[in-house]
């Protein structure tokens, strides 16, 4: 950490707030799909809150990102409703999505999310649509595309990044390198040390940064925005972080078991949500504590607005697939 | 005879047809770790050169092991969720599938594609929710969905000896059922259907994960002194028309009952091929009851209303029963 940092209190107390909501957030989520509250499988983000809050924090509101499957903490750094985002995750009426997508398709268009996204680099072209918008309509507008470290590899990534280095696109192509994608390490899927590097390749700047410090990705970030913003073209930014916990809430129960403990182990002594409040204090920036008290309060009034909420009536489910329905269309199954 | 789930009637397969060919090997993601299950143990016996964790990257290893088959190869790819079928499609339909064809008929390209968890689960909402076999069956794609385990393990088998590419559909809602398989070595082959029950007053043709349901449908209906065959096509393509004919002809009644979409579905091809061959020997118009025209929601009540149901099938039959002409 570097104490002459030249960001202001309300500024460092924020990347707080934003690390502690998102790491709160996921093990409030655990609970609930353990509880059978929430439906299906989430991806938890626990472990790498450094580079959203760090990235996020370096946008304008009006910016856009893309997500992928471990979105929770890009959609709450980005200025995502965390009970907006319960209720989604329930099924209800009144989350993001209306229920229709759950945890891996929050999207919130007015806060600039396109939308986590299912399919693995599918949001890196979106995001250059949304960057080549911005351009035509002579708004200087940046989109940031998230990917994992296994999302570097998909095809679509590398057609996105070469689209964006020639039309020169105002992205921030922001690899999380997490070390795997579910039990593939990264060492044995790629061979090359920094997939930054990789940038080269399409004649743009790639630049590899320390995920578990937000000070370090904020900073990176910032400068990269900079430039983009300026209309230099895109850049590839590579976070190296890691995951504290399984791909998905089941993994443990299935037993599937891919990294050592040791490994596991050493990367928690970097957690971000010790060090960075650790450092707070120490500076007399604040009393995390008091941040915690707030963050718990939100989350248990998100909990308890997603349980008020209703379900949606069966016969919604054909409403919102058109934005020019026709009659008969779409078609029930009967 | 012994139970198994289906997903190990699918490891057996694999296990066996590995041992009987060593040109047959596995590539897909997480398949050394089995974090679908079908290659449960593989690596063990087989070791790293039979078995291939790919990077992220379905459109470049669908057609990397359509260059291996046309070079000897028989490889076995496992898609680890429905959806890549759609990231590797391009490689699907215009490559493996064609290129046979337009080299002439040159050369054959016997790959065999696992779609381990096709068809909707609970609370995984539009990108992971879809049963994506009628798209490739349109596209000419050899395609089976076995409905047991015993059928799994048998046209597993065969469709990895198959020289054509074969895409095999697991449904997920299947994979931990139980069922009877036998001990010794045995194939089901393309291209025919199994009547799954006997009936003499209406025929459900159901497919893939939907044929148990349609069976607990028929034991409902036999409560209530209704006959309802059964019939199972578990080979898409090739299609097995003359069990399916002989059933609408003996019946005269016809529900089909599917989980891929209704518009342009599987079920409208069925539809179709009935009422062109048996037309004169039906009572009573062919109805479908298929999965909407939506991607699945993720809410619980959204999802149940959007997939076809048992209750639904049974309502069904009787109202088709009430309303046929005698
Ligand atoms: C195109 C595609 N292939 C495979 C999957 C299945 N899948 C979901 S997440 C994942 C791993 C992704 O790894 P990475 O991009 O490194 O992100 P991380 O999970 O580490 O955050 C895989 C293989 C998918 N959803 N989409």
């Amino acid at each position: 950490m570097n104490p002459t940092h030249p960001l202001d209190r309300d500024k460092l107390i924020g990347f707080y707030r934003t690390m502690r909501l998102i790491r709160r957030f996921e093990e409030r989520v655990v609970e609930l799909v353990n509880r059978d509250e929430i439906p299906g499988v989430t991806h938890e983000y626990v472990g790498q809150e450094a580079v959203a809050t760090g990235v996020c924090h370096a946008l304008r509101p009006d910016d856009v990102i893309t997500s992928t499957h471990r979105g929770h903490g890009h959609i709450l750094a980005k200025g995502g409703d965390p009970r907006r985002m319960i209720a989604e995750l329930m099924g209800k009426t009144t989350g993001y999505n209306l229920g229709r997508g759950g945890s891996m398709h929050i999207a919130d268009l007015s806060l600039g999310i396109y939308g986590a996204n299912g399919i693995v680099g599918a949001g890196s072209p979106i995001a250059c649509g949304a960057a080549l918008a911005a351009k035509l309509h002579g708004i200087d507008r940046v989109a940031v595309a998230f990917f994992g470290d296994g999302g570097m590899n998909q095809g679509v990534v590398h057609e996105a990044l070469n689209l964006a280095a020639i039309w020169k696109l105002p992205v921030i192509f922001v690899c999380e390198n997490n070390g795997y994608a579910i039990s593939a390490s990264i060492k044995e899927m790629a061979a090359l040390e920094r997939l930054a590097d990789r940038a080269a390749a399409y004649g743009m700047p790639g630049e590899w940064v320390d995920g578990m410090d937000v000070l370090a990705v904020h900073a990176a970030t910032t400068r990269a925005v900079e430039r983009v913003r300026g209309g230099a073209g895109p850049m590839l930014l590579e976070c190296r972080t890691y995951r504290f916990v399984g791909h998905f809430t089941a993994e443990k129960a299935r037993g599937l078991k891919y990294r050592t403990e040791e490994e596991i182990a050493e990367w928690r002594k970097r957690d971000p949500l010790v060090i960075y409040p650790a450092w707070l204090r120490q500076e007399g920036i604040c009393d995390p504590a008091q941040v915690d008290a707030e963050v718990e309060a939100l989350l248990e009034e998100a909990v308890a607005f997603a349980r008020q909420s209703p379900f949606p009536a069966p016969d919604e489910a054909l409403d919102g697939m058109y934005a020019v329905p026709y009659p008969g269309f779409p078609a029930r199954g009967w | 005879m012994r139970e198994i789930r289906y997903l190990e009637a699918l490891t057996e397969a694999l296990r066996e047809e590995m041992r009987r060919d060593p040109s047959v090997v596995i590539i897909g993601e997480d398949v050394r770790h089995s974090l679908r299950g079908v290659t449960k143990g593989i690596i063990d016996e087989f070791g790293p050169d039979r078995i291939f964790d790919t990077p992220i990257s379905e459109a470049g290893f669908t057609g990397l092991a359509t260059g291996a088959a046309m070079a000897g190869m028989r490889p076995v790819v496992e898609y680890q969720i429905n959806a890549l079928i759609f990231v590797a499609f391009d490689q699907l339909v215009d490559q493996a599938q064609k290129l046979r064809y337009m080299m002439g008929g040159q050369g054959k390209i016997p790959v065999t594609y696992l779609v381990v968890a096709s068809g909707a689960r609970r609370g995984l909402a539009g990108q992971h929710s879809d049963h994506p076999y009628p798209l490739l069956v349109h596209m000419g794609m050899k395609a089976v969905m076995p409905s047991t385990p015993r059928d799994a393990k048998g046209l597993f088998k065969a469709a990895i000896r198959e020289d054509d590419p074969v895409v095999v559909f697991a449904p997920a809602a299947l994979l931990p059922v139980k069922g009877a398989v036998p001990e010794g070595e045995y194939t089901i082959p393309l291209g025919q259907a199994e009547v799954k029950r006997e009936g003499s007053d209406l025929t459900i043709i159901a497919v893939g994960p939907l044929v148990p349901e349609a069976l607990k449908c028929a034991e409902s209906l036999a409560s209530e002194g209704i006959a309802a065959e059964v019939l199972d096509p578990r080979s898409l393509l090739p299609l097995d028309r003359e069990t399916i004919l002989a059933s609408a002809r003996k019946t005269g009644r016809v529900i089909l009952f599917d989980d891929s979409n209704r518009t342009c579905g599987y079920a409208a091809e069925l539809s179709a091929v009935i009422a062109e061959e048996a037309w004169d020997s039906l009572r009573a118009p062919i109805r479908r009851i298929t999965r909407a025209d939506v991607p699945v929601p993720f809410s619980p009540p959204l999802e149940a209303y959007v997939l076809p149901s048992r209750d639904r099938l049974l309502e069904e039959c009787r109202q088709l029963l009430t309303g046929s002409r005698a």
